[in-house]
């Protein structure tokens, strides 16, 4: 059947297979629907975004609070290196890191996930063993996207066959900025189907959509298309995860949740390297989307220096004096 | 992975030290440059947080009004009037830099006898108060560019009345743009919060501003009259009531005495279907919440566009979950103590009448501590224009919703009001922004933003929210008259 009012709805049996929750169900059905539907979400205004988190910046975390902070920040850690250099050496120093952040403090909780390109995957999946730690892969020509889709589903393929449970994935830019909405989802649905069972991460690269509206439409866009995770940036683009950026996706993951029911996870990377930058997002979270994100399983950071940092305040809360950064190990 | 088990993030106790703040035993007057004692009965100024006493003011009798208006007299003749303005600049440069310097003294204090929270006194009131003195020293020596012809001249001895939603902010708003134009002052303060204008004398002081210049007599509503209401005054300045300003406009009918006056509102918050609707959230929210809701300008009257009422209401209600109430001092507060049991009695009669005339009345689950005077954020929705709930000011943090279906329907209930000091409009569309920003009876429009302030900006009202403006080039005029004068 056509849709009666849209001649350039696609068939039904042909959007059955990846058409959204709903009552979302019907927005893909053409290019025109698509963008009409993301372009009729509210606005978001830049100033107003800037100034709420600028408040929520003067928001003083200290003593039990900021020992809570601490731990629950660690423990949402994605340990990351994604360098041309890392060697399977490298990727075990990182997990036996991941598995006891402080070598001198066993009640110091293990971070969330490792995350490495997929063909140190699989070392990284023997070095965590039965830790529970998850190994977390960039895919899909991370970080550009800039290739065709078989060979990112092959790229997603080959890191879940290396033994990763996530798949931080890259939306194509491209075609986003070139109003293609239709091209992203359906690659991401692609890509969320390649995965089998692993997680999926949706990075947006939102340094490169600039504006707060492309931000949101792309969280959408991610969302619908069965993303288990909205992630801000690939970490090799400047700005990264900013604190507006971070707050709009929250308010996205917020109102897809109110819609549909599913809840979707946030992963803010690059950019967040201080246990002030962390503790700022944690207080984002609270207070934008509360208490039911505040988990590994609905909230990560993507970084690599944040984590000796949150060590070395951790052993400063314990001790009361700040110690060195010979005093955490390096990675 | 179910949800609702998680632990909350609860923000321990950050209460902001008092101990930088010195308060006397009791305070005298500030008259000449000197602290003296007033001859009329001592007050009391309380923490309205918790009602503990912080300390005794002298209340100003007659005789201590006409002493003041004589030394600014005095020192408007002698000293400030003549002197270069340049000169007359660099006494307000200093003003500002103390005030800066001190900015935590002043914080904390007011914090301490107005209850508002120290968030918004430390980032909000006390920087906005350096800026307006930076701001018109700025202007002193360059009036001749204000716009009001050639070699304007001061007026003389101004008498100034200001009211305790934001007692230092409204200190500088009356003092710095009189003492940049070349008048002196004579200032009462409000009686519930008169401790930074004390402590304004000692920075007065501290810059060396010769004696007589700034005045400031404390008491309460006969201290005013008194000070309004003196013979060898030139201009009368007064932030407050519109009960209080009829009065004042009555006693200075038939005078040569120059007024203006910044009085109550009722503005309308107008949010259309185009609207960013979570930035119009936190708007409604700093329109309403802000200072308790103590604020003059604040958008007590919700006009949302049906088609998205309930959505905006939904949100609304869940943002309002979470403001902290609490403690003034503690750095995590959204919403301090309201400032007198007076104030309190007000805001809950009216809010019973809200309830009584149908209205529907929601307020989040928070508690309140025991001691002191508070009230919970309110919204009351099913408003109808009739009720008085809509129409009159209840200067607290009460929110009225009502609804409009097309923009000639906003604009309508918008300037349905006996006030007119501000307004707001959100909306993506800024074609939509300006026309209706144009038919609006309000002196301020914000547009996608609310509660905003700057010293460059011209603030004042229409109707019963008074005459006159402050700030700005505009704010200038009230303190000069023009060589054909």
């Amino acid at each position: 059947m056509t849709h009666l009012l849209d001649p350039d709805a696609l068939p039904d049996d042909a959007r059955a297979l990846m058409a959204p929750l709903p009552p979302y169900d019907d927005v893909t059905r053409s290019d025109s629907a698509f963008r009409a539907f993301l372009h009729g979400l509210p606005g978001v205004d830049q100033v107003g975004a800037e100034a709420r988190v600028g408040v929520l910046g003067t928001r003083s975390i200290k003593t039990t609070s900021k020992a809570w902070a601490i731990d629950t920040a660690i423990s949402m850690v994605d340990l990351t290196t994604l360098e041309g250099a890392d060697t399977p050496g490298k990727v075990r120093s990182l997990a036996a890191k991941a598995r006891r952040p402080d070598p001198g403090d066993p009640g110091c909780p293990s971070v969330a996930a490792v995350c490495v390109y997929g063909d140190l995957a699989g070392v990284a999946r023997e070095a965590l063993g039965d830790s529970g730690i998850h190994v977390a892969a960039v895919a899909t020509a991370f970080p550009s996207g800039r290739a065709s889709r078989a060979v990112k589903i092959a790229d997603v393929e080959d890191a879940v066959a290396n033994g990763a449970d996530e798949i931080d994935m890259v939306i194509d830019r491209g075609a986003f900025l070139t109003g293609r909405y239709l091209d992203v989802f359906e690659e991401i649905v692609a890509v969320k189907e390649a995965c089998g069972d692993a997680h999926l991460k949706v990075i947006l690269e939102t340094g490169e959509l600039v504006t707060l509206d492309n931000v949101r439409r792309a969280s959408w866009i991610a969302m619908l298309a069965g993303g288990d995770f909205i992630k801000t940036s690939t970490g090799k683009v400047n700005p990264a995860a900013t604190l507006p950026v971070s707050l709009v996706m929250l308010e996205a993951v917020r109102d897809f949740r109110a819609a549909t029911g599913r809840q979707i996870g946030f992963k803010p990377a690059g950019g967040i390297r201080t246990t002030k930058d962390a503790i700022k997002h944690l207080v984002l979270i609270n207070e934008t989307v509360g208490a039911d994100w505040l988990d590994p399983d609905w909230f990560r950071f993507g970084a690599s220096s944040l984590l000796n940092d949150l060590l070395l305040q951790r052993q400063k809360l314990r001790t009361g004096h700040y110690s060195g950064p010979d005093y955490v190990t390096v990675d | 992975m179910t949800s609702s088990t998680k632990a909350p993030f609860e923000y321990a106790p950050a209460p902001e030290s008092r101990s930088i703040v010195d308060i006397a035993p009791s305070y005298g007057l500030f008259i000449d440059g000197e602290f003296v004692d007033g001859t009329g009965e001592a007050f009391k100024s309380v923490n309205p947080a918790t009602e503990e006493v912080l300390t005794e003011v002298s209340a100003g009798s007659e005789a201590d009004v006409d002493r003041a208006v004589a030394a600014a007299r005095r020192a408007f003749t002698r000293v400030w009037g003549p002197m270069r303005p340049a000169d007359r600049s660099k006494y307000l440069f200093r003003i500002a830099r103390l005030l800066q310097e001190r900015s935590r003294e002043f914080a904390v204090l007011e914090s301490l006898d107005n209850g508002k929270p120290i968030r918004e006194s430390r980032d909000v009131d006390v920087p906005l108060a350096a800026a307006h003195f930076f701001y018109h020293a700025g202007w002193a020596d360059k009036l001749d560019h204000a716009g009001l012809g050639p070699g304007p001249r001061p007026l003389g001895v101004a008498a100034q009345v200001i009211p305790w939603n934001f007692p230092l902010l409204m200190l500088a708003w009356k003092v710095a743009p009189a003492l940049a134009t070349g008048n002196t002052v004579v200032l009462k303060p409000a009686e519930t919060t008169p401790l930074t204008a004390l402590l304004f004398a000692e920075v007065c002081r501290q810059a060396d501003l010769p004696p007589g210049v700034v005045n400031i007599v404390t008491g309460a509503g006969d201290t005013g009259r008194a000070v309004v209401e003196h013979d060898d005054v030139d201009k009368v300045a007064f932030t407050g009531s519109t009960d209080v300003g009829k009065q004042i406009a009555r006693a200075v009918a038939g005078t040569r005495k120059k007024l203006t006056l910044e009085l109550g509102g009722k503005a309308a918050n107008i949010v259309f279907d185009d609207a960013p609707i979570d930035q119009a959230v936190e708007g409604i929210v700093q329109g309403i919440f802000f200072n308790q809701g103590h604020v003059c300008c604040a958008g007590s009257r919700l006009l949302v566009q049906e088609s998205i009422h309930d959505e905006v209401i939904a949100s609304l209600q869940r943002r309002i979950g979470t403001l902290r109430v609490g403690d003034p001092l503690d750095k995590n507060t959204d919403i301090g103590a309201i400032n007198s049991a007076e104030q309190l009695a007000r805001i809950r009669e009216l809010s019973d009448y809200g309830e009584a005339e149908g209205a529907t009345r929601w307020q989040p689950a928070c508690d309140l501590p025991e001691r002191g005077f508070w009230f919970p954020p309110t919204v009351f929705t099913g408003v109808s224009p009739a009720h008085r709930i809509a129409r009159d000011e209840v200067f607290g943090p009460v929110l009225s919703v009502l609804t409009f279906r097309t923009p000639d329907e906003a604009v309508a209930k918008a300037n349905n009001s006996t006030y007119g000091l501000s307004a707001g409009i959100w909306s993506e569309k800024g074609s939509r922004i300006l026309k209706i920003a144009n038919q609006l009876r309000a002196g301020v429009v914000w547009a996608n933003t609310f509660n905003k302030f700057d010293p460059t900006s011209p603030f004042g009202g229409y109707k019963q929210s008074g005459y006159g403006r402050e700030g700005g080039r505009h704010g200038l005029a009230a303190y000069l008259k023009g060589n054909d004068a």
